[in-house]
Order: C-alpha cells, then sequence, then structure tokens
C-alpha cells in the first residue's frame, strides 16, 4: 500500500509518496492559474513513476487552497491539520509549527503530537509570500535576490499594514534614491515581524518550526529566530510538511 | 390613509408583506417603536399599547448607502442599521413612531445621533459598568426617562399596572424562548443553530407576544418529539458554542458553514441566544426599578467590567456539552474584540476547550478562509 499526500497551495504544489515506513517519491511543480489542471499533472507525474493512483491500493489526500479540485483524491483535510501532522513527523516534539505560504501564513500549535490551536493572518497579505513577491517585483529581482540583497543591507522601516500602501511606501523610497539593499533588507524586517506578531500570539511551549517555502531561507530563519529570542529549526522536508503530512494521515487513516 | 414608500413596487416580496402587515396594524391605530438592542425594556414599549420592532442590521445592502454617512471602518451592524434608515428600505423603520437606543458601544451611540435626523430617536443613557454606585439608580431614572418619552410621544398613559402586565408577558415569553434553547442541550440536539438563529430573529417580525410565545412552544414540543423518536441515543456531532457580537448577518457565512461542514450550534452565548432571557424581572418590585436590575445585568462587553459574561459562558459550555467554542466579532467592534483574548484564556485554560476567532463582516470577500478555518477547527475536534 503506498500513501499519496498532494499539497496544492497557492504558489507551489508537493507531492509526497509514502509506503507506510518512509518518504520513497516527493517532487514540486508550481500551481500556474489552474489548481484543476495541476492536480491533472501531477496525476501525470505519479503514473510516470509508477504510481497508479486510481488502484486500489493508493490512498491519496490533498490539502492546500486547491485541495478541492484534486477529483482522484480519497479525502480532503486542511493545510492546519496536514501542516501540523508533517511538521510533527519531522521533530516528534510538541511546540509551534510556523508556515509562512504563498496566500496564508499559519502558527500551528501542537500538544501531545496534534493540532491544539491555530492562527491564520487576516483577510490582508502583509506577512505571507505574496507580499515577498509583491515587493521582490517592485525592485525587479527574484525572491532569491531579495534575500541575499537584504543581507548586505540595513533595513529601512515599512509602517503601512496593508500591501498595496507598503508598495506605494516602497516605489516612494526607490524614488528618494535609497539603496536596494536597504530597501530589500526593510521589506524581509516586516515579514518577520508580521509573522512573529502572529507567533506571539501564541502560548509557545517546545520547539519553533519553520515549514513551508521560506523554510529553506537561512537569512529569514536567522532573523525570525532573533525577532523571537528563539531557535527557528527546519528541516529538509519543511516545504513538503503540508503533503508529508497528508500521506501520514492517509497511512493512519486508510491502513487495515 | 398611510402612504407606501415611493420604491414600494422594487421590494421583495417578504418586504412587501412585512409592509402590508404593519400598515394595517397602523391604520388599526397601533403606534410602533423600533428598537435594536438587548438593553431595551421592551416592557415599557409594550405597556405604552405599542409594539416593539427589532430593526436588523443584518444585511449587507444598506452598507454602502450609510459609507455616504458613516466611515467606512465601522462595525457591519452599525452600518447597515443606518443604512436601512437613510435608504428608506426597511419596512419597520419606515413605520416606527419613535426609535429606541441606548449608548452601548461608541460607534453605536454616535450613530443614532445621525439617526434623530431622520426619524425622533431617543437614546438611553446606559452606564458603562455594574459597579459604580451611581449606575443602578442612573439606569432607573433612565428607564422614568423612557416612560416619559413613550407617554408623550404616542400620547398614552402608562399606569404600574400595564406596566406589571406588560413584565409578567414578557417573563413568560421569555421562559418559552429559554424552553426552546434548552433542546440544544439534548445530545445528540434534534435542532440545527441555524434554525435557532433564525426562528428567533424571525419572531422579532412578529406584533403579538402570545402568538410569538405560542409558536415557540409549538416548536419546542414537536423538537421533544422528535428527539425521543429520531436522535435519542444516536451518536453526536462536535458541539459548538458560537460567542461575541451578534451573528444574525453572518448567518449564511459562518452559522450556516459550520453545520454544513459537520458540527452542530448547541447555542449561542450572545445577543441571538439566552443572554436576555436567562433571567428574569422581578414581578414583586416595584416594576421600573425591576426592569432596571434587570436590565443592568445583560452581559455585554460594552459594560466594564464583564466578569459575568465568563460566568454565563462556564455556565452554558457544561449545559449544553460544549466540545468547542467558535467567537464571531464584527469587524471594528472593539469591545468584543478586546475582551476576546480573555474569553479564550478562559476558555481554553479553564474549560479546556479548543476556542476559534473569526473575525469578519457582512461582505462575501473572505468565505474561502472562513471555511478553511472553520474545517481546520472541526478537524481538531474530529
Ligand atoms: S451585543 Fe451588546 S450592544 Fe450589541 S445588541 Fe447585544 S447588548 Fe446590545
Ligand atoms: S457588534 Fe460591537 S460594534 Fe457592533 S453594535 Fe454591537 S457592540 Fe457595537
Amino acid at each position: 500500500m503506498n500513501y499519496v499526500g498532494i499539497d496544492i497551495g497557492s504558489t507551489a504544489a508537493k507531492t509526497i509518496v509514502f509506503n507506510g515506513e518512509k518518504v520513497i517519491a516527493s517532487f514540486v511543480m508550481p500551481t500556474g492559474w489552474s489548481s484543476k489542471e495541476t492536480a491533472v499533472r501531477i496525476k501525470g507525474q505519479l503514473e510516470s513513476l509508477g504510481f497508479n493512483v486510481e488502484s486500489a491500493d493508493i490512498k491519496t489526500i490533498a490539502t492546500g487552497y486547491g485541495r478541492i479540485s484534486v477529483e482522484y483524491a480519497d479525502m480532503v483535510l486542511t493545510e492546519i491539520t496536514c501542516h501540523g501532522k508533517g511538521g510533527y513527523h519531522l521533530f516528534s516534539q510538541d511546540g509551534v509549527i510556523i508556515d509562512v505560504g504563498g496566500q496564508d501564513t499559519k502558527v500551528i500549535t501542537i500538544k501531545h503530537g496534534t493540532v491544539s490551536n491555530f492562527l491564520m493572518n487576516d483577510k490582508c497579505s502583509a506577512g505571507t509570500g505574496k507580499f515577498i513577491e509583491i515587493m521582490a517585483n517592485r525592485l525587479a529581482v527574484d525572491i532569491d535576490e531579495l534575500f541575499s540583497l537584504a543581507e548586505g543591507g540595513t533595513p529601512i522601516p515599512i509602517s503601512s499594514m496593508c500591501t498595496v500602501f507598503a508598495e506605494s511606501e516602497i516605489i516612494s523610497h526607490i524614488g528618494a534614491g535609497q539603496p536596494k539593499t536597504d530597501l530589500a533588507a526593510g521589506i524581509v524586517q516586516s515579514v518577520v515581524s508580521r509573522v512573529a506578531l502572529l507567533v506571539e500570539r501564541h502560548d509557545i511551549k517546545g520547539i519553533c518550526i519553520l515549514t513551508g517555502g521560506l523554510s529553506h531561507n537561512q537569512y529569514f530563519r536567522k532573523q525570525l529566530g532573533e525577532k523571537l529570542r528563539r531557535e527557528i529549526h527546519t528541516h529538509d522536508l519543511g516545504k513538503y510538511a503540508g503533503a508529508l503530512g497528508a500521506a501520514l494521515i492517509a497511512a493512519d487513516k486508510f491502513k487495515h | 390613509m398611510l402612504n407606501l414608500p415611493e420604491n414600494f413596487k422594487s421590494y421583495s416580496e417578504a418586504r412587501q408583506e412585512g409592509f402590508i402587515r404593519l400598515k394595517g396594524l397602523k391604520e388599526s391605530g397601533k403606534k410602533v417603536v423600533g428598537v435594536f438592542c438587548s438593553y431595551t425594556p421592551t416592557e415599557l414599549i409594550l405597556a405604552a399599547d405599542a409594539v416593539p420592532v427589532g430593526l436588523c442590521g443584518a444585511s449587507e445592502d444598506p452598507i454602502s448607502y450609510a459609507e455616504k454617512t458613516l466611515p467606512k471602518n465601522l462595525c457591519p451592524l452599525i452600518k447597515s442599521s443606518y443604512g436601512f434608515a437613510a435608504s428608506d428600505t426597511c419596512p419597520y423603520f419606515y413605520f416606527s413612531d419613535l426609535v429606541v437606543g441606548e449608548t452601548t458601544c461608541d460607534g453605536k451611540k454616535k450613530m443614532f445621533e445621525w439617526m434623530n435626523e431622520i426619524k425622533p430617536t431617543h437614546v438611553m443613557q446606559l452606564p458603562p459598568g455594574r459597579t459604580s454606585g451611581t449606575a443602578l439608580a442612573t439606569w432607573h431614572s433612565e428607564m422614568q426617562r423612557l416612560k416619559d418619552v413613550l407617554s408623550r410621544t404616542l400620547q398614552v398613559e402608562i399606569t404600574d399596572d400595564d406596566l406589571r402586565q406588560a413584565i409578567h408577558l414578557k417573563n413568560r415569553e421569555r421562559k418559552a424562548i429559554l424552553d426552546f434553547y434548552d433542546i440544544g442541550s439534548l445530545k445528540p440536539t434534534p435542532l440545527s443553530g441555524y434554525e435557532i438563529n433564525t426562528l428567533i430573529d424571525n419572531n422579532t417580525f412578529l406584533f403579538d407576544t402570545e402568538e410569538k410565545i405560542a409558536i415557540l412552544e409549538k416548536r419546542t414540543a414537536e423538537l421533544l418529539e422528535d428527539y425521543e423518536k429520531n436522535f435519542k441515543g444516536k451518536p453526536s456531532r462536535p458541539r459548538i458554542l458560537i460567542t461575541g457580537c451578534p451573528t444574525g448577518g453572518v448567518r449564511e457565512k459562518i452559522i450556516r458553514r459550520i453545520e454544513e461542514l459537520g458540527a452542530n450550534i448547541v447555542g449561542f452565548e450572545n445577543c441571538s441566544g439566552p443572554r436576555e432571557q436567562k433571567d428574569l424581572v422581578d414581578e414583586n418590585k416595584d416594576p421600573l426599578l425591576a426592569l432596571a436590575e434587570k436590565y443592568l445585568r445583560v452581559n455585554c462587553s460594552v459594560m466594564s467590567p464583564n466578569p459575568q459574561r465568563i460566568e454565563a459562558m462556564d455556565e452554558m459550555i457544561e449545559n449544553y456539552q460544549v466540545d468547542g467554542v467558535i467567537e464571531v466579532i464584527l469587524q471594528a467592534c472593539h469591545t468584543f474584540a478586546i475582551e476576546s483574548s480573555r474569553i479564550k484564556k478562559f476558555v481554553t485554560e479553564q474549560k479546556h476547550l479548543p476556542y476559534l476567532c473569526l473575525e469578519t463582516d457582512y461582505s462575501q470577500g473572505d468565505t474561502g478562509q472562513i471555511d478553511t478555518r472553520i474545517s481546520a477547527f472541526l478537524e481538531i475536534l474530529a
């Protein structure tokens, strides 16, 4: 029996295949404009790896904002539950899981190995991957470049609460001739503060784990750790936490 | 002969019906008083031989109209209430001879100043807390003032006997409402939270208290029977208690969705629930004083401090065998938003139950996110 976890987020779709003992396949693809099409592409990719999701010995759980588009899934669950399960699995310790997603940033409390509480950013996109993406566009760099620029800069404070206004704040700073490095540092700081605020509304007991798209970014991790005055843990599979959680839950649910 | 508003033909059928019924009532000589809040002593209105009608601010439609005058960043309930008045689209407002408001939250009390320009609006000065030595005396004298205003405006005499009768009638109604709410404490519940919310709201548009009592009693009896026959002994879905701001305006977006996504709402610890009904007016005291005492006990977050809300919540969590608490905060409602940290602490640390806070308004823009939050919360309970 194999268990497939699919996490279709707003920017990237992550897939994990778990055989009940270990992860035997994983891949990422961009979500693109249609999560329905992405779901079909994932199915094709799985087939080419030798996994036919329609067969009886494969069970699939889909999560993420595109979860309902995965018509062949045996079950759908929210990204909160899946990230919680996946994040916990990576460290086997209670604590909080911070997932900075494309659309939503989530802070999930794990107690006795399961989700006990969670918070998500409100309507606006400040403090999410979307904010970083928009600001990087403004500076005409890609996201990785934005972070490497930030490392060499002194942050210029960005005070706007709203992404659209923050963008015009950046534009006026550019107009005033401020160095890109300082602007990039300001942008990262702004996201770090937002995320930290969300985390601090939680009662942190145990470890802090950063998952999601930014979990591979050492600079972001360091900044967030400094702001929260605690160590932030990451894992090679951090990006896959949601998909991994989905696959693990499939294994729990459908194993007989 | 009373006139219908100019744009009457464009109203929906239900709205037209409400208009026609109320028009008939008014033509028979009845007076109508519009009310907004659980602090309004409707007994005084009944004693004045007038009909109290709830002027709901539960629809998104008139909000853009209200925003011509009121700030955008204001509670949707206040904007909707004012918008109905200003756009002349609410039959109940249209036929009200007088509107009664209270100085509850800042938004509402300042809105009433604007409303007064459209229709005579009497505002009762509610004390901001119950504990000061003068709170009860102030509220008592506000009862007297409302009595005078009603007598003058509606040209009636209100005797103590009228008041006693009205108090007795309302107490009977409260008992009927409480029995109906109590159905939610059955496990599994035969009553959906959506129905609780809808029935109670619809009842505010009936003009005959006896009729209301009859409807409630009938429905309660039916539900009890239904429970014995079809529910007793069956497994229960997760049981949710709703708390926070009034939920009439987010009934589809939140109340209905929670139940569609797999839980039962068993009780409302807010103004859509037993908050106001749960203790009766003392029938053996001076009526105005008894009213003042009773209405000062309403556990709204506009009261400072407000520990009684926690006590009420504690009781409901036990009574209704609740598995999780969802708090609904309307955007820009400061008092409930600030109090929510305290509620969360109480629910999670003292009752050891999961708690979710949903901050929202009447728009449809956040339905996807609300769904995700509710689903994730229910997955925790599963
Ligand atoms: S929540 Fe408070 S202010 Fe609003 S209707 Fe209820 S008692 Fe009145
Ligand atoms: S919900 Fe809050 S802000 Fe809105 S009217 Fe009631 S107390 Fe005032």
